[in-house]
This record gives C-alpha cells, sequence and structure tokens, in this order.
C-alpha cells in the first residue's frame, strides 16, 4: 500500500491526450459565450443612465433574477455578468462532471480501469488524475473568460473576478462528481448524481436571488440564505465589476478540500466496479413488458425519467409561486416593457410565464436529446448488434426509442404545467384556469421539441458518427436564440433557425394552428429521412 | 442443401479491406468452423451475413434469402452469439436471456431452465456484475434456448473455463444431431477440431482452404521419429519428406500424408527400433498459412 500516487502524472497525460479536442472545444466555446455576451451589452446599452436603467430593471424583475441572478452594480461589465456568469458556472460545472466521470467510472465501466491498476500505479492514481486534468482546465477556463471580459475593454479585477467565479464553480463540481463517482452504481448514475446536484445548486441559488433584499442602489440585490449553500451562489458572491470580494474563492478552496478528502477516503474503501450503493439483485426472468423494443427501451430510460420529472416539478412549483407577486415586482414601467417584449405583450402575468415557459421548452428539449441518443450509445456499445440480429426491424427499433422520447417528454411538459400551475393556481386562488391554461402553455413546447427531436433522429440516420456532436450544436443554438436572441439583437435569419422562434408566446398570445402544424410537419419529414438514412447503412461498431 | 453461400464477398472500411472476395459455403445441418486468427474479418462476414453492415459487392445468401433485404425474417430462424457480449448493464443475466429469446420469436422454456442449470448461471445478477465468460453464458443460453435453424457463433467460448467449455461443446453435438446448422467462427483448432464437419480457414478477409477435416489433414505432413537397426538412409530421395535431421540410427522428419506408405515401407527395409507418429492437426496447417505473417509481425 505504499505511494498510492504512483504514476498519476502518466496516467494524467494520457487523460490529456484522449481528451484535449474535447476541453479545448468547451473552453473556447465558454469563451466565446461570455466574451460574446458582454460585446453585445457594450452594443446595446450606449449611454451610462442606459446601463444603470437596465439594472434596475434586473434588480426588479424577480423572473430575471431568479433565472440568471441580478447585476453587480451599474456599468457594462456588471450586466455581463447577470446576463451570462450563472448560466456559464453551470456549463463550467457540466464539464467538470462529464469529464471526471468519463475518467473514472467510465474507465472502470469499460475494464480500462482493471488493466490500468494492475499496472504499478498507485490506488488514488486514477482518481487524482481525472481531478487534475479537470482543475487544469478549470484554471485555463478562468484564464480564457477572463481574456474573453478583458480584450472588450473591462476592467481588470472585474475580469479576473468573473473568469475565478467560473473556474471555481466548475472545480466545486468536479470534487461533487468525484464524490457522486464513489457512491454511484455505475458511470450513468454517477452523472445522473452529480448533475442532481447541480440542479440544486441552481435552483436553491435561484431561491436566494429571488427573494433577495434589491440595495439602496437600486441595482444590486442581496441574496438570502439558500444561495450560501449553492456553489453557484458563492460564485456570484465575487461579485465581479461590482465590490469584488475575494474571500468567496476560499470557502471555494475549503468545500473543494473537504469533498475530495471525503472522495480520497470512499475510494479506499469500494472495489473497483462498484459503487458504495450496493447493487440489488434482479428478476431472474424478464417481464413479459421488457420483451418488445419499447419495453426495452422504456426500461432502459425510466430512471432518467424520473429524475428530469422531478426536477421540472420542482422548478414549476417554485415559479408558479411567485407568480402572483409579478404586478408588484415588475412595478416599474421599464421592467413591464422589458417583461412584454420578452413574453409577447399582454399582461404581465402571461408575458411573465411566456418568458419562463420558452426557457423552459428548450431546456426539457435536453431530454429529449438525451433519450435519443440513447439510440447512438447503444449502437456503439453493443446491445444495439444483439437485438438487430434477433426479428426487430431497424424501423422498429428507432420508432420504439423515438416513442419513449416522445411519451417522456409529454410526461415532463406536463410535469412542469401541473407544477407551475397547481402553485400560480394556489397562490392566486384560481386553480382552475391557472391550470388549464399552464398546462396548454407548456405542452405547445412539444412541437418545437419534435422538430428537434426530427433532427437528432435525421443525423443519426446520416450522419452516425457526427450525430451527438450535431445534436447538442443544435440543442445550444435553441438554447442561445431563446436566452439572447432578443437581447443581442441577432438577425431574424439567425433567431429563425431555432423551432422555438416560431411558437407563439403563450399564454400572453393566442394559440394558432398555423404554426403547430408547420413544425409538426417538419418533424415527421426529419423523422423519415433519418428512417430511411438509418436502413440504409451500415452500423458502426467497434 | 447450403445454409450459407457467399461468393466473391468485398467490405472495405475507408482504406482499409476487410474482406477481400470472400466465399464460404455451409451445408444445412453441418458444424461448420470458421476459423483464423483476429482481425482477419470473420466478424465482419458475420455481421454482413445479419445485415448489420452493408456489403460493397460480392453475392451472399443466408437460408435462401439476401441478408440485407430479408433481414427480419431471416433473422427469426437463426441465433447469434457476438464475439463481444456487452449487453444492459442494468439488466440481470436472465432478464437479458429472456428479452433476446423473445425478441428472437420465443424460448424453449424446459431447455432454458436446462441450460441456466448446465452452464450454472446465476441469473439474478445485473449484467455489469458478470465477468465475461459469465457474459458470453447469458448470450450463449439464450441462443441454444431458440429453436432455430442456424446458429451462428462468433468465438464464443473465448471466456469459458475449460468445464463450461466440455458443456458448450456438448450443446454444439446436441445441435448437430438435431440436425441444425451451426456457423462456429474460432480461432482455437482444438475446438474446431472437435466439433466441425467442415472448416473454411480465412487470411486477410479470403478463403485460403475449406473442406472437410479428413480433406485437410489430407494437405497436412505427420510428423515422424524413427530408430532404426541400420543406418538411415535414403530418407531424403522419398518424395514428401521434409524438415529431415538424421543422426546416425535416429531422424526426425515431417511426410505429407500421401506419401506416408512410401515412407513406411523404406523404414520396413531398415529394422525399426522405435516409431513415433505425430498426427497431423490443423495447427501445422494453419501455421503454414499464417507462420509467415506472425514471423512478419514479431
Amino acid at each position: 500500500m505504499t505511494a498510492p500516487l504512483t504514476a498519476t502524472g502518466v496516467l494524467a497525460r494520457l487523460a490529456v491526450r484522449r481528451d484535449r479536442v474535447r476541453l479545448t472545444v468547451w473552453l473556447l466555446a465558454l469563451a466565446a459565450l461570455v466574451g460574446s455576451t458582454a460585446s453585445a451589452i457594450e452594443g446595446l446599452y450606449a449611454t451610462p443612465a442606459a446601463v444603470a436603467e437596465n439594472a434596475a430593471t434586473r434588480a426588479s424583475s424577480v423572473v430575471a433574477r431568479a433565472f440568471t441572478g441580478p447585476a453587480t452594480g451599474g456599468n457594462v461589465g456588471a450586466l455581463a455578468v447577470a446576463e451570462a456568469l450563472v448560466f456559464t458556472c453551470v456549463l463550467a460545472a457540466l464539464m467538470n462532471v462529464l469529464t471526471v466521470v468519463r475518467h473514472t467510472r467510465q474507465n472502470e465501466e469499460l475494464g480500462r480501469a482493471e488493466l490500468i491498476g494492475s499496472t504499478a500505479v498507485g490506488r488514488h492514481a486514477g482518481l487524482v488524475a481525472a481531478l487534475l486534468m479537470a482543475g487544469v482546465a478549470d484554471v485555463l477556463l478562468a484564464g480564457a473568460c477572463a481574456v474573453a471580459l478583458l480584450a472588450n475593454g473591462l476592467p481588470v479585477a472585474g475580469s479576473l473576478a468573473a473568469g475565478a467565479a467560473v473556474g471555481a464553480s466548475g472545480l466545486a463540481f468536479a470534487g461533487i462528481t468525484a464524490v457522486a463517482a464513489q457512491v454511484a452504481e455505475g458511470a450513468r448514475g454517477a452523472i445522473g448524481l452529480a448533475s442532481a446536484a447541480l440542479g440544486l445548486a441552481y435552483l436553491l441559488r435561484a431561491v436566494g436571488d429571488a427573494t433577495g433584499d434589491i440595495g439602496p442602489d437600486g441595482m444590486t440585490v442581496t441574496a438570502t440564505w439558500p444561495s450560501w449553500l449553492s456553489p453557484i451562489g458563492w460564485a456570484q458572491r465575487l461579485e465581479p465589476f461590482g465590490d469584488e470580494r475575494w474571500w468567496p474563492l476560499g470557502l471555494f478552496a475549503l468545500f473543494t478540500a473537504l469533498v475530495l478528502g471525503l472522495a480520497g477516503w470512499l475510494n479506499v474503501h469500494r472495489d473497483v466496479g462498484t459503487g458504495m450503493i450496493p447493487v440489488r439483485r434482479g428478476r431472474t426472468r424478464a417481464a413479459r413488458s421488457l420483451c418488445t423494443p419499447f419495453g426495452l427501451a422504456w426500461r432502459l430510460q425510466r430512471g432518467m425519467l424520473l429524475g428530469w420529472l422531478v426536477g421540472v416539478a420542482l422548478f414549476g412549483l417554485a415559479f408558479g409561486g411567485i407568480g402572483d407577486q409579478v404586478d408588484d415586482l415588475f412595478g416599474s414601467e421599464q421592467s413591464a416593457e422589458l417583461m412584454r417584449q420578452l413574453g409577447g405583450g399582454g399582461s404581465l402575468v402571461d408575458a411573465y410565464f411566456a418568458a419562463m415557459m420558452g426557457l423552459m421548452g428548450v431546456i426539457v428539449a435536453g431530454y429529449t436529446l438525451q433519450a435519443l441518443l440513447r439510440l447512438r450509445t447503444d449502437e456503439t456499445g453493443g446491445p444495439t448488434e444483439a437485438v438487430l440480429a434477433t426479428g426487430v426491424s431497424r424501423t422498429r427499433w428507432v420508432v420504439a426509442h423515438v416513442l419513449v422520447a416522445l411519451v417522456g417528454t409529454v410526461l415532463v411538459l406536463l410535469a412542469l404545467g401541473l407544477g407551475t400551475g397547481l402553485a400560480y393556481g394556489v397562490v392566486a386562488g384560481d386553480l382552475g384556469d391557472a391550470v388549464g391554461d399552464l398546462l396548454v402553455t407548456t405542452l405547445a413546447q412539444l412541437a418545437p421539441t419534435l422538430v428537434l427531436a426530427g433532427f437528432v433522429v435525421a443525423v443519426f440516420g446520416l450522419v452516425p458518427r457526427a450525430a451527438a456532436a450535431l445534436a447538442w450544436a443544435a440543442f445550444g443554438v435553441c438554447l442561445v436564440v431563446g436566452q439572447f436572441g432578443a437581447l443581442l439583437e441577432l438577425p431574424r435569419a439567425v433567431i429563425d433557425l431555432s423551432p422555438f422562434s416560431h411558437l407563439p408566446d403563450l399564454p400572453a398570445q393566442s394559440l394558432t394552428a398555423g404554426p403547430l402544424a408547420a413544425l409538426t410537419g417538419l418533424s415527421v419529414l426529419l423523422l423519415m429521412v433519418g428512417l430511411v438514412g438509418f436502413r440504409r447503412r451500415s452500423l458502426t461498431l467497434q | 442443401m447450403t445454409a450459407i453461400n457467399v461468393e466473391g464477398l468485398t467490405k472495405t472500411f475507408g482504406d482499409t479491406v476487410a474482406l477481400d472476395r470472400l466465399d464460404l459455403t455451409v451445408h444445412t445441418g453441418e458444424v461448420h468452423g470458421f476459423l483464423g486468427p483476429n482481425g482477419v474479418g470473420k466478424s465482419t462476414a458475420i455481421r454482413v451475413l445479419l445485415g448489420l453492415l452493408r456489403k460493397d459487392s460480392g453475392r451472399a445468401v443466408l437460408l435462401g434469402g439476401d441478408p440485407w433485404r430479408d433481414a427480419v425474417a431471416l433473422h427469426r430462424r437463426l441465433a447469434y452469439v457476438p464475439g463481444d457480449v456487452n449487453l444492459w448493464p442494468n439488466l440481470s443475466g436472465g432478464e437479458a436471456i429472456d428479452l433476446l429469446g423473445t425478441l428472437r420469436g420465443g424460448l424453449a422454456e424446459n431447455r432454458r431452465r436446462e441450460l441456466v442449470d448446465r452452464f450454472d448461471l446465476d441469473p439474478g445478477k445485473r449484467m455489469r456484475t458478470y465477468s465475461k465468460g459469465n457474459r458470453q453464458k447469458v448470450a450463449l443460453i439464450s441462443a441454444f434456448a431458440s429453436d432455430v435453424e442456424l446458429y451462428i457463433l462468433d468465438e464464443p467460448t473465448s471466456g469459458l473455463d475449460p468445464l463450461m467449455e466440455a458443456v458448450f461443446q456438448d450443446c454444439v453435438r446436441e445441435l448437430r444431431d438435431a440436425g441444425r446448422t451451426v456457423l462456429l467462427s474460432s480461432h482455437i483448432l482444438a475446438e474446431v477440431e472437435k466439433l466441425c464437419d467442415r472448416v473454411s480457414i480465412i487470411r486477410s478477409g479470403r478463403t485460403v482452404e475449406s473442406g472437410t477435416l479428413a480433406d485437410l489433414r489430407h494437405l497436412t505432413r505427420t510428423s515422424i521419429s524413427v530408430e532404426t537397426a541400420a543406418p538411415l538412409d535414403g530418407l531424403a530421395g522419398i518424395a514428401g519428406v521434409h524438415d529431415l535431421a538424421v543422426e546416425g540410427h535416429r531422424a526426425r522428419f515431417e511426410v505429407e500424408t500421401a506419401q506416408l506408405a512410401d515412407v513406411h515401407r523404406h523404414l520396413a527395409g531398415l529394422g525399426v527400433r522405435s516409431l513415433t507418429s505425430t498426427p497431423p492437426t490443423l495447427e501445422e496447417l494453419f501455421l503454414r498459412h499464417y507462420g509467415d505473417q506472425s514471423a512478419g509481425v514479431r
């Protein structure tokens, strides 16, 4: 048991060799996101008065506070932070979750760790190598974000603080993932567990910001205690371009040291390939319902679906619950105007829900993508070969997965609509109307989601090796257009790329059949193209 | 009747030629050995036959149908065990057996129960916790419990222990006795010699030898080690004698099976004191086809 870190350097270099392209893309994309937000805000708000007005609007908007956090002051950098910091921290955390699991539990699941473990490497070498690479990536990410802000002529201290906030959030989640990787049953479970922690961190800070007190300057907000339970909340406490406090970095250091210590301790107390949660025994015979392509796909995906249902329902309850305060919260004429711009006019409450559901619709499409991309991982991983060598046709196999993704998406949207509607109905004292309206609003998101789903099947059928990258790129476009489209004043042609842009702003505007029919038609077309492509091509097996 | 008929089958992946005008004929009711070292295209050929990969050119007929066009109908009449059994980590072995069997068109209940017993599998464990050998057992049980015409087994015993290998061999013999057809891809010569009626040897995507074991043995040489009363002269002059090493009254050499009788006659005249003859093995044939290749690699 000597030298538990033997050969860490070799394994870290191996990890870097495997991930050099992947991580470079992550770093560049995140830095570009931060830089382009700053430059867009600089272009949009020309005068200090306009900047201050926007900061005040954000502070007074519960929705803006909850989704993205308040501004840290009345300057361009502070607005850029308000627009992009929380979002970037979440993405940085996600980068760390995926990276750490990839180089720990996924290595174990694929049998690599066993082979490596049999050579002269220390017990902790694999875990430490993964964390080392993630840590270096986080430092580089912090630098890249700071440079992107500096390049826009923003102050040095604020740029460094913003970069540090992003990097530190990433590192904290590398630590959380290291623990999740020891506890979970397998790689997928570890990603699920760490992602749940990320969702919770986002939600805690959202509640903290939404219920915070507006400062005397009318632009800044002091978050309440839930924010202090969240690493993303700590990242905001660095207050880039505001007061610039550096001590939250100490909090990060302490927290990361603690979770890493815990991960190390757990790592000694478990066996390769298993987690702390013992693997339950399974049934010795298959249920009849499992033995169809649909039953199988459902069984494989129900765990992930359950996670989404719970997360989205909680989210709906939280944001529906503050719906009755919207009129008070958007007191000023500017903030009301902003809300109407985002949410498509009508009453303030309607505009609020339209804006929120518009964003959540895109996020729920993330579930749809995840569910459909299972087709791809199973194709290269082995099970598809075994199934397609039985009496199951390729069409039936794909349709089963599409159906599961579809049913799942409807359920997630229902959970979102019900959660939001019930909470708003209770606080507004009008349960029936609230639930009905919000269910229609959320379910309408199904049409553009279907287009995205059709796109995934099409690339799966036509260009399988690039399918996952293209699918997530399309998701990214929809998210950026939905979140920043109006703000960045993107050209109409770019905004129109997102199917979500073609939906009326429900419930503020009324539902028309035209766009729904067009979107559905397009999705069916894409689906057919994908099916034909898949039926005509070879499987890509290792 | 032929179960599988492949002529001039070609398949490339980018610049790599995986199958280069491959020929393969498997008669109905025989156990056919598909022999070759790793990476020569055995799995690729099988995947083309299963309609999982598209062929570039050539002809492939499986159970009288087109493996690509009639894939689903044909798959109901066959069972396949992949070389790498990677199924669903969170399903149990029992569930995977039932699932694959049902998707194929149904399992014989008694047979399933008996096979789980014979292969000594714990069907309640999750696939992720199985060893390679146990994952192979899952695929094998599911295949053998399916009542189909053709069994395509891609290196099915690479993770099995000798005890389980014996069970596997019994199962294949039972299939043959029941008149089923088996295509057994392997690089384990002893296994092929024990089980197969006919063998095709493949190298670099091409078939280099094909025939019954007796045919192939005919092409092989017998190793002889002999000690005689009279000095050993004249051996070198006999056709078909190779690698001769004479040391006074002792000699070691190899002789082509066709010339065995001539050698015997010659040795008899010299007064044989002791004689060891090692029967021809597929291994020699194999090494003759691949020996230069592996020599080049090492």
